[in-house]
C-alpha cells in the first residue's frame, strides 16, 4: 500500500527514509509540534516549495532541460488565483476557477515555449526562458491596473480559512483549531497529493522514456521516440505543477506580488534547492527545499552570531554576515554540481549498506 | 623489411557506451602506403582518430618513431609530424583556400617550392587561391584537404577515404597525386573502400573487422588472390565493379 | 595528370540567394525607417535613433565575447553578467579616485581618467575571466547542463563578492565634464556621451572584423568555430585559443560595464544580470557564434527598445522579446546561423 503510494520508488537508503519520515511527520503535525506563527509560516512555505522544486526537478533532473522560466509559471498560478479572489470575491468558486485558469495559462505558455525552442540545444532553451521570464516579470510590474504592479495584490479568502474562524471552541493540545490551521492542512494535503502525483509520473513509462531521452536524445530518436514531444510534455507538466504550487502560495499568503513569485532570486533559490537536494530524484526536492528554507529562516540568525563573534576580524566578519549566506550557498552549489551531481539524496543512497 | 614507423598494440577505444576498437594491432612500415580495408563500421575511421588523439585509447599503446604517443593530445601528435585528412575533409569553408593553407603551414609561411609543387599536383588549388573554400566542389575540397596535409614535410599522413563520392576522373587524379607523394619520404596510412584504387597504390595492407585487424600483409599477395579478398572483405567492397 | 579531367568549377550563388544573405543587414535601416514613420517628428526620431544606436553598441560590446566563446567551444557563460558588473564597479571606483581629473574642464584630463578607468576595468575583468575559465568552466567542458548550472553558480558567488567588496548600495557617479551635456542638431538634442558610445562600439566592431579577417589568430578563431578538431589536428591548441578568447570576451564585458554604468550614471550589483537578458536576446537573434549577427541584433534591439520606450513605454522589453520570436520564426537559428562541421 505504502509502496504503491510511492509508485514503487522507495527511498532506497535507511537514513534517507528516516529523514523523509521526520520531514513528513514534522510537516503533518507542524501546528502541534512547533506552535507559533513563524514556524507555521515556515512549514507552509516548505510544503509549497517541495512541490515547486519537485516540479522543477521533473524538468531538470528527469528531462535534462534547464529552464529559467519556472518562477514565471509559479507566478502565473499565483496571479491566476489572486486575480480570481480579488475580482469575483472570496469564494471557493473563485479559488477553483482561478487555480484552474492559472494552470491552463501556464500549460499554454509552456507549450508555446517548448514547441518553439526545444528543438534546438539545451543552452538555447535556457537562454530563451531566461529572456521570456524576465520580460514577463517586467510586464507584470508594469500592468499595475491589473496586477497591482510592484505592490502586488491583497485579497480575502473564504472565511473558513481565516484565523478568526473557530472550528471548535476548545484548544486541542493547547493549539487553537482555527481557520489558519485548516488552511495549513489544505496546503499540506494538496502538496502531498501533488508530490505523490509527480512521483507517479516519473515512475510511469512516460517518466522512464523521459530519462532515456535525457541520457541519449540521439538514440531515443533513432529508436522512434518523438524527442520533442516528450520534452514538451515534460515542460507542460512541470509548468502546471508549478502553477498549482503558485496557487497554494497565493491562498496561503492572501497576497501575491512580484517579489514572492516572479523574482530571479526565487528562481535561483529553486536551482539551489534542486541541485543541493539531488537532481533526478524527487526526494531530493523534499530534502533540498526543507534544508534550504530552514537555513534561510534560521541559519541567518546563526551567521549573525558568528559575525558578531568575529567582528574583530573585518574581512571574516563580512564574509559570515547573515546577508552573505547566499555566497556560501553559491559555493556549495558549484561544488555540488562538480562532485555530487546527485546531491544529498545521491550521497545517502551511495553510502547505504 | 623497412623500419616500423607507427605501431598500435592492443588498442581499445570506447566512444560513449560503445566499444569500437577491441584490441587493434597494426604496424605501419616507414615509406610507402599502408592501406586499411574493411567494411563500414569495422573501426577504420576510429583507428585513424585514435592515432591522431581525437579519441583516447582506453587500453593499449601507440608508438610513433619509437616514442609512445598514446597519451599525447592532438596538437602534440600533429607536432611530431603526423597530418590528418579526415573523412569529411575538415575544410574551413568560411576561409579562403589560401587561408586554409596558411593555417596548415607551420609558421604561417609556406615554402614556395612546396607550394608550386602542390599547385602542380592539384591545379584547382592555384586557380581558386583566393576563393572561399566553401564554394569549392567536393573533389576540389578533397584536394585542398590533402594539400593542407602536405604543405609541410610530414613523416606520416593519415588519409580517410579520399575517393569517397568522387567522379572517376577525379579519383584518377587523386591516385596520381598520392602516387607522387610516395616518391617523397612520406609514409601514408590510407583508409579506402575502393579496392582497385587501394591495390594500385598500396604496398602493405591490413583488413579490419569488428574492431580488430583480421589480416595484414603485402598488398600484392592480396591483390592476386580473389578467394582471399572474398573471404576477408565479403561483398561490401566495390572491388568487383 | 591532365588538366582537362578537372574542370575548375565554382558553385555560383544565385543573385536571389545573395540578396537573402544580405537581408539581415537591411533590417537595421528598415527598422529605423519604420521608427521614423511611427514617431513622425524627425528631431525626436533622431534623438531616439542615436540613443538606440548607442545602446545597441554597448550591448554589442558586452555580447560579442559571449557569442564567440559559444561558437568556439560550445560554452555559454551564464555568469557573463558578473564581468559587466565588476567592470562597472572597478571603472566607477577608479573614476571616483580620479575625481580631480574628471571634474576638470580639460578634455584631455577627462579622457585620460576615462581611459585609465576603462583599462583598469578591462584588466581586472580579463583576469577574472581567466580565473572563471580555469575554475568554473574548464571542469565541465562538453556538458551543457552542468555548464549552465555551474556558470549560474559562478554568477551567484560573483554577485555576492561584489556585495562584500563594494557594499550593498548602488553607486552614483557623474560623467566626466567633457562627456556631459548635449549637442543640438536642428531641433534634436543629442547627448555627447551617446555619440562617444557609438564611436567606441563602431571602432570595436571594425577592429574585431579586421582581426577576424586578417590576422592568424582571427583565422584560427573562425576555423575553430567551424571545426575545432581540425584546428587541433593541424597542431594548434584550441584550449589556449579559447582561453584567450574567453579572457578577451570578459574584458570586453568589463568595458561594456563601464560604458553602461556611465550611461546610466548609477550602478548596482544586479545590473549585470539585468543586462544579460538583453545580451541573450541579441545573441539569439544574431545566431549563436556569429559576430556580425550579434552586431546587427544589438543595433535592432537598441533601436527597437528606444522607439517603443517612447511610443509605448510599458511594452519596451516585451517588444524585444517579440522581435526575437519574429526572427526565430523566420530563421530558427538566428540571423546568421553559424556553420558547424560537427
Amino acid at each position: 500500500m505504502l509502496i504503491k503510494l510511492l509508485s514503487g520508488d522507495t527511498p532506497r537508503s535507511g537514513l534517507l527514509a528516516v529523514l523523509l519520515l521526520v520531514i513528513l511527520i514534522s510537516l503533518a503535525f507542524a501546528p502541534f509540534l512547533f506552535p507559533g506563527t513563524r514556524s507555521l509560516e515556515t512549514a507552509a512555505k516548505i510544503c509549497i516549495f517541495i512541490v515547486l522544486v519537485a516540479s522543477y526537478d521533473l524538468l531538470l533532473g528527469y528531462a535534462g532541460i534547464v529552464s529559467f522560466a519556472h518562477t514565471m509559471f509559479f507566478g502565473i498560478g499565483a496571479y491566476g488565483t489572486a486575480l480570481a479572489l480579488s475580482t469575483t470575491g472570496p469564494t471557493y468558486g473563485s479559488m477553483i476557477w482561478g487555480t484552474a485558469a492559472g494552470a491552463i495559462v501556464a500549460a499554454v505558455f509552456a507549450l508555446a515555449i517548448g514547441l518553439f525552442s526545444l528543438r534546438v540545444k539545451a543552452i538555447f532553451f535556457a537562454m530563451v526562458t531566461l529572456a521570456v521570464a524576465s520580460a514577463f516579470a517586467v510586464l507584470v510590474s508594469q500592468l499595475s491596473w491589473l496586477t497591482g504592479g510592484e505592490d502586488g495584490l491583497n485579497y480575502s479568502i473564504p472565511r473558513e480559512f481565516k484565523p478568526a474562524f473557530k472550528l471548535v471552541d476548545e484548544k486541542i493540545f493547547d493549539v487553537r483549531i482555527n481557520g489558519k490551521l485548516l488552511l495549513y492542512y489544505l496546503v499540506f494535503f494538496a502538496s502531498l497529493i501533488l508530490f505523490l502525483t509527480m512521483l507517479r509520473i516519473v515512475n510511469s513509462p512516460f517518466g522512464r522514456t523521459l530519462k532515456a531521452v535525457r541520457d541519449n536524445a540521439f538514440r531515443a530518436e533513432a529508436i522512434g521516440y518523438r524527442v520533442v514531444w516528450y520534452r514538451t510534455t515534460a515542460t507542460v507538466l512541470s509548468a502546471v505543477m508549478a502553477a498549482l504550487a503558485g496557487s497554494l502560495l497565493a491562498i496561503w499568503l492572501r497576497y501575491t506580488g512580484p517579489a514572492t513569485t516572479l523574482s530571479m532570486e526565487i528562481m535561483i533559490d529553486i536551482l539551489l534547492m534542486v541541485v543541493i537536494g539531488g537532481m533526478g530524484t524527487l526526494y531530493g526536492a523534499v530534502i533540498g527545499a526543507t534544508i534550504f528554507i530552514l537555513a534561510q529562516t534560521y541559519l541567518q540568525n546563526l551567521m549573525g552570531v558568528a559575525a558578531q563573534a568575529t567582528s574583530a576580524l573585518p574581512l571574516v566578519s563580512t564574509l559570515v554576515a547573515p546577508e552573505r549566506w547566499l555566497l556560501w550557498l553559491g559555493v556549495l552549489f558549484i561544488l555540488s554540481v562538480y562532485f555530487f551531481p546527485s546531491g544529498i539524496v545521491g550521497r545517502l543512497r551511495a553510502g547505504r549498506t | 623489411m623497412a623500419n616500423t614507423l607507427l605501431s598500435l598494440s592492443g588498442v581499445h577505444t570506447h566512444i560513449g557506451p560503445y566499444h569500437i576498437l577491441q584490441g587493434v594491432d597494426l604496424i605501419v612500415p616507414e615509406g610507402g602506403v599502408t592501406v586499411l580495408l574493411g567494411r563500414n563500421g569495422a573501426g577504420k575511421t576510429t583507428t585513424l582518430r585514435t592515432i591522431m588523439g581525437l579519441w583516447t585509447a582506453s587500453q593499449g599503446e601507440i608508438h610513433f618513431a619509437d616514442h609512445d604517443i598514446t597519451k599525447l593530445d592532438t596538437p602534440a601528435i600533429a607536432g611530431r609530424g603526423i597530418a590528418f585528412v579526415p573523412e569529411d575533409m575538415g575544410i574551413f569553408t568560411d576561409l579562403t583556400v589560401e587561408e586554409n593553407m596558411i593555417l596548415a603551414a607551420a609558421n604561417g609561411t609556406m615554402d614556395p617550392k612546396r607550394l608550386s609543387w602542390i599547385k602542380e599536383l592539384f591545379p584547382p588549388i592555384g586557380s581558386f587561391w583566393n576563393s572561399s573554400a566553401g564554394t569549392l566542389s567536393g573533389g576540389q575540397k578533397q584536394m585542398l584537404s590533402v594539400a593542407r596535409a602536405i604543405i609541410e614535410p610530414r613523416r606520416l599522413i593519415l588519409i580517410d577515404e579520399p575517393t569517397k563520392g568522387l567522379a572517376p576522373a577525379i579519383i584518377n587524379a587523386m591516385t596520381d597525386a598520392l602516387r607522387e607523394l610516395k616518391n617523397t619520404d612520406t609514409t601514408i596510412l590510407l583508409v579506402e573502400q575502393n579496392f582497385s584504387m587501394a591495390s594500385s597504390i598500396g604496398d602493405t595492407v591490413a583488413v579490419m573487422d569488428d574492431g580488430r585487424i583480421i589480416h595484414s600483409g603485402d598488398m600484392a599477395v592480396l591483390a592476386a588472390n580473389a578467394d582471399m579478398q572474398e573471404r576477408l572483405m565479403g561483398l561490401s567492397l566495390e572491388a568487383h565493379q | 595528370m591532365s588538366d582537362t579531367t578537372i574542370k575548375p568549377r565554382i558553385e555560383k550563388v544565385p543573385a536571389a540567394e545573395q540578396l537573402v544573405q544580405k537581408l539581415p543587414v537591411l533590417l537595421v535601416p528598415v527598422l529605423a525607417l519604420a521608427g521614423m514613420l511611427a514617431i513622425g517628428n524627425p528631431s525626436t526620431w533622431l534623438t531616439l535613433t542615436v540613443a538606440g544606436l548607442a545602446m545597441g553598441m554597448m550591448i554589442f560590446i558586452m555580447a560579442s565575447g559571449l557569442t564567440v566563446v559559444f561558437g568556439l567551444m560550445d560554452v555559454i557563460n551564464f555568469g557573463h553578467g558578473a564581468f559587466v558588473t565588476v567592470g562597472a564597479f572597478v571603472g566607477f571606483t577608479v573614476l571616483a579616485w580620479l575625481a580631480g581629473w574628471t571634474a576638470s574642464p580639460s578634455v584631455l584630463l577627462n579622457l585620460s581618467a576615462l581611459l585609465v578607468a576603462i583599462l583598469a576595468a578591462m584588466l581586472i575583468t580579463g583576469g577574472l575571466g581567466y580565473a572563471f575559465e580555469r575554475v568554473i568552466v574548464k571542469p565541465v567542458y562538453g556538458e551543457h547542463l552542468k555548464q549552465i548550472l555551474v556558470t549560474m553558480g559562478g554568477l551567484i558567488v560573483a554577485q555576492q563578492m561584489i556585495h562584500v567588496v563594494w557594499g550593498p548600495d548602488e553607486m552614483h557617479l557623474s560623467r566626466p565634464e567633457a562627456l556631459q551635456g548635449s549637442i543640438v542638431l536642428g531641433d534634436a538634442a543629442i547627448e555627447k556621451y551617446r555619440l562617444v558610445a557609438v564611436a567606441i562600439g563602431l571602432a570595436l566592431f571594425l577592429g574585431m572584423r579586421h582581426i577576424l579577417k586578417n590576422t592568424k589568430i582571427g583565422l584560427l578563431v573562425r576555423a575553430g568555430v567551424e571545426n575545432g578538431e581540425m584546428v587541433e589536428s593541424l597542431g594548434y591548441r584550441i584550449r589556449r585559443l579559447f582561453l584567450i578568447v574567453f579572457m578577451t570576451g570578459s574584458a570586453l564585458a568589463g568595458l561594456g560595464g563601464v560604458m553602461w554604468g556611465l550611461y546610466q550614471e548609477t550602478i548596482t550589483a544586479h545590473m549585470g544580470s539585468e543586462i544579460m537578458v538583453l545580451v541573450f536576446i541579441v545573441v539569439i537573434i544574431g545566431g549563436l557564434g556569429s559576430v556580425e549577427g550579434c552586431f546587427i541584433g544589438a543595433l535592432l534591439v537598441g533601436l527597437l527598445a528606444n522607439y517603443t520606450a517612447f511610443l509605448a513605454p510599458k511594452v519596451a522589453l516585451i517588444s524585444t522579446i517579440a522581435l526575437m520570436v519574429a526572427v526565430l520564426m523566420w530563421r530558427p537559428q538566428g540571423l546568421y546561423p553559424v556553420v558547424k562541421a560537427k
